[in-house]
């Protein structure tokens, strides 16, 4: 299972990656291969504010539906519109094309608070 | 979740090739494979795909009086019935609940049923009960492999590879052939809205015959790969198949459920008395297809009317991969039955537009 060296992740799977000034979310590789097939993902508009931990949507695959958490505070500044349209990217491209929202993060040390790759290799049982 | 207490034939080889198992009406059954449920779908839809259906129950009637024991414990018109046909019906309880949906073979001699996996327990009880002296009920199940073979491209590949042309077997009849020298039933019918057939064989052929068909598929250039439940179930849900459980139960009756034309009500059937007069009452909900824009609505979801109120629950629901549609069937009352009628679907406790749409959102190959 690939795991981004640059993101950190939440215990629920989702990841936040540096990205300049901003931080981008998405779900790991892990999860996506646990959810299966994406077919639907609901996202948070422009200029919504998020707090670590809140629920910021809704991934849905063809067995069940998941809430997505954020793994740090901030404002969202841009929605992946490609991922909406063909949710499939999160299954092909979970750390590039099937990113999810890119956030303007309101406290920088909650990123450091986050499992680092080795940490969350960990916690899905791969060393 | 269900324990699984039985697996197939081709168990070990669903595991090895990578397959998501979980537990299905008792089996531990590939649910999709590493191709993913939506590209098993589109792959049936576009060439052949393979499907392991060992599940299914299959039940052979015999004997002095079968003819009339079969017509009068089924729906479906059977007087007409000579080989190579086969029909759909419904097997029915005296209230008009459906025990089962099956499908009935006329062989030479006798009558081949294939059931539900769920329900071969409860149908054999319930056709052994009612048999007179003189006819046979036999469970052939666990001699009886079953393998679906579907898509646009799959009479062309059994065609190729055997000994005689399935071509010229017509929809819905049956004939015998050989693959690889395996005495096969082809059966010209299917759950999924493609053409192809379903294959029955001697059980310990199961694996040798499958992977055959996988290999030959490869070597004439057909693609050809084993598909998952998943897949099955939206393959058939877009197809406007029903799935017992769901659009169907003994909770629900052939009527509400747009299954009238399955019942010959020229002839007599147990729980014919309990449609006429649920035909004459008139029904208090029925089997709608729902469009839902912003979420994918699932069973059980409920279905309210625009100005909020509730008007009965969604049966099944899924992302429909071929014609792209977030869509659920639903039973709703008869007055928001109408195709266009607007409603809304409850998403994880948001109300979510919706419309009431003609089904089927895919129009089966034999109706083309």
């Amino acid at each position: 299972m690939a795991i981004d060296k640059n993101a950190r992740y939440l215990e629920s799977h989702e990841y936040a990656k540096p990205s300049g000034e901003h931080m981008i979310f998405g779900i790991s590789d892990h999860a996506q291969t646990e959810l299966g097939d994406v077919v639907f993902v609901e996202l948070p508009a422009v200029g919504k504010t998020l707090s670590k931990g809140a629920m910021f949507g809704t991934i849905e695959s063809v067995k069940a539906a998941s809430d997505l958490y954020a793994p740090v505070s901030g404002t969202v500044v841009e929605v992946n519109e490609a991922v909406k349209n063909d949710p499939s990217l999160v299954n092909k491209d979970c750390y590039g094309a099937g990113w999810l929202i890119k956030v303007a993060p309101s406290n920088a040390s909650e990123f450091d608070g986050l499992l680092d790759p080795a940490a969350y290799g960990k916690a899905i049982g791969e060393e | 979740m269900e324990e699984p207490t039985n697996i197939t034939a081709l168990h070990d080889w669903h595991v090895s090739h990578g397959a998501k198992m979980a537990a299905f009406a008792g089996y531990d059954m590939p649910i999709n494979y590493s191709t993913g449920a939506v590209g098993e779908h589109h792959l049936t839809r576009r060439s052949v795909g393979l499907f392991d259906i060992d599940h299914m129950g299959q039940i052979e009637i015999t004997g002095q009086g079968a003819d009339d024991f079969v017509a009068r414990m089924i729906t479906a018109k059977v007087s007409d019935l000579i080989p190579p046909m086969a029909r759909y019906s419904l097997l029915l309880d005296e209230k008009g609940g459906v025990i089962d949906d099956l499908f009935v073979y006329r062989l030479p001699d006798s009558w081949w049923i294939v059931v539900n996996a769920s329900n071969r327990a409860a149908d054999l009880e319930w056709f052994k009960t009612h048999a007179p002296s003189g006819v046979k009920v036999t469970d052939r199940s666990d001699d009886t492999y079953m393998i679906a073979v579907q898509g646009p491209r799959a009479i062309e590949l059994i065609d190729k590879v055997a000994d005689s042309p399935v071509s010229s077997i017509q929809r819905f009849c049956w004939g015998n052939i050989a693959i690889d020298g395996i005495p096969t039933l082809f059966g010209r019918t299917g759950y999924t809205g493609e053409d192809g057939g379903e294959l029955f064989f001697p059980a310990e052929k199961a694996l040798r015959l499958w992977e055959f068909l996988l290999q030959r598929g490869e070597a004439l250039g057909i693609e050809t790969k084993p598909i998952g439940l998943a897949a099955r179930d939206s393959l058939r849900f877009e197809a406007g198949m029903p799935l017992h459980g769901h659009e169907i139960s003994i909770e629900i009756n052939p009527i509400e459920a747009g299954f009238k034309w399955a019942c010959d009500f020229e002839k007599e059937f147990v729980g014919k008395e309990a449609l006429l007069a649920i035909i004459e009452e008139g029904v208090s909900r029925k089997l709608v297809g729902i469009e839902v824009f912003g979420g994918v609505p699932r069973e059980g979801y409920e279905v309210c009317s625009p100005d909020g109120g509730s008007i009965g629950h969604c049966v099944a629901g899924m992302f429909c991969p071929t014609v792209k549609k977030y869509a659920a069937n639903a039973f709703v009352a008869p007055d928001f039955a109408k195709a266009g009628t607007n409603v809304s679907v409850i998403i994880r406790g948001q109300p979510r537009a919706a419309v009431v749409i003609k089904r089927p959102l895919y129009i089966p190959a034999y109706r083309r």
